[in-house]
């Protein structure tokens, strides 16, 4: 040995790889000198990863498909675009007269609320985790219809999950953690109606925030997690919080930190 | 805007590879692959920086594993056991064999084991590339690969291959 760290498997993988560096590669062919069950083992795992890529070549030599074209996906991502863009501006009429119907469905909510928040308050707040992994399960999932409300109408979703939660409700900004809202949708949970805000970090791993209207004291941050699903979930100022992803916990919560310090005080909705 | 498209399309045929190797029928890899493209062309303005490359497969693997968790109860190994009774190939098909033994002991390998496998051994990329493709710690990489590297040497040695080996695949630098 030359001082340096014991050879190990990791290092066997490394050669055949060729990932280490020229100290640790020489390294390892003093070692393999003078050990042949270990050069048999390099031997073997180089054979194993060539017939492995050669298994594989006729694909990577293939023609790419006509569909795989880059700009004709861009033609297409651009047409679906302007014909979303047509459908915003129409609903914006619409959106108008949602409008006005809500500032009066607001007046009625707000003398109807104490009895719909009874029926609302303080579930077991572990109950809300488990329903909010189930959601996420449900929905993270989905490649083509995640949400129900997309971020395109994003004021539409603040007013209309608000009304049905009987509070208003603001949608963290987790652009700072590298989530970027796609929208949300209305779910059923056994204690009444329940938001779920889905998030995308640009490379398709979904973060989900899922509320639902809570009347019980504050409690603090608690870890959940469910094989590679891991999360925070709370209750704070009127509402029951849980936020889940498939990031490590450190990460989660900062996340939870950002959307409690977002939705603590219970400003009025921005609407943006 | 056709930066993006010289940026993202030598890649592809590695894309196509990849997926092909986890989904084994070449319809269904050509959509993942399609989805992949799709989601990175709507995408491209939130990417930060860094490899492209590795940026596709993470769009490409959360994809197929997100696929894989609303279909998972029911298998799709049909494709290669399908042409597996065949009999009597001649000399010159001995190759085709070769591979199929080969994707057929890939395929019996856990998929996570299967994509670290890939990643590595077929895509050239790194430890730590791989590790945020798939999402864990590269210590989780390491085991993941001697694993895999042991268990499809035991598959290829006991029952399908033993004696058409390739032999002359010596390569070491």
């Amino acid at each position: 040995m030359t001082g340096g760290m014991p050879i190990g498997d990791d290092d066997l993988h490394g050669y055949v790889d060729k990932r280490l560096d020229s100290e640790r590669m020489a390294a390892v062919e003093a070692y393999i000198a003078t050990h042949p069950d270990a050069a048999a083992q390099i031997l073997r795992y180089q054979e194993q990863r060539q017939a492995l890529r050669s298994a594989l070549q006729h694909k990577y030599d293939e023609p790419v498909p006509v569909r795989l074209r880059i700009a004709g996906i861009q033609a297409e991502h651009r047409r679906r675009w302007r014909r979303s863009l047509g459908r915003v501006a129409a609903s914006g009429l619409w959106l108008l007269i949602g409008a006005a119907g809500g500032w009066i469905a607001n007046e009625e909510l707000a003398t109807g609320r104490s009895a719909q928040v009874t029926a609302a308050s303080a579930s077991p707040v572990n109950e809300i985790a488990q329903e909010a992994l189930a959601a996420h399960r449900v929905f993270a999932a989905e490649v083509r219809h995640p949400v129900e409300v997309d971020v395109t109408q994003e004021k539409h979703l603040v007013e209309w999950l608000s009304k049905r939660l009987a509070r208003p409700l603001r949608v963290p900004d987790l652009s700072a953690q590298g989530y970027q809202l796609m929208g949300g949708r209305l779910l059923p949970a056994s204690a009444g109606p329940a938001a779920q805000l889905m998030y995308d970090d640009g490379t398709g791993r979904r973060l989900t925030v899922y509320l639902t209207a809570e009347d019980g004291g504050e409690t603090s941050f608690l870890y959940v997690h469910d094989r590679d699903l891991g999360g925070f979930y709370w209750r704070d100022a009127g509402f029951g919080y849980a936020v889940l992803g498939q990031a490590d916990r450190r990460d989660l919560l900062a996340t939870a930190e950002a959307i409690y310090r977002q939705t603590g005080d219970a400003l009025p909705v921005s609407g943006r | 805007m056709s930066e993006m498209a010289a940026l993202i399309e030598p890649h592809i045929p590695a894309l196509r590879r990849y997926a092909y190797a986890l989904i084994r029928d070449d319809t269904s890899a050509d959509d993942l692959v399609q989805d992949c493209l799709e989601r990175a062309v709507s995408r491209w303005h939130l990417r930060r920086g860094g490899d492209v490359r590795a940026w596709l497969f993470t769009i490409l693997h959360n994809l197929f594993v997100s696929q894989r968790r609303q279909t998972l109860r029911r298998g799709s190994h049909r494709t290669l056991e399908d042409v597996e009774h065949e009999t009597g190939i001649p000399g010159a098909q001995e190759h085709a064999v070769i591979h199929r033994d080969m994707l057929r002991a890939l395929a019996a390998l856990p998929e996570e084991q299967q994509s670290v496998l890939l990643l590595i051994g077929v895509e050239d990329l790194s430890y730590a590339e791989a590790a945020g493709i798939v999402g864990v710690p590269v210590g989780t990489i390491m085991s993941r690969l001697s694993r895999a590297r042991n268990r499809l040497r035991r598959l290829l040695d006991g029952d399908l291959m033993n004696e058409e080996r390739p032999t002359t695949l010596r390569r070491i630098k």
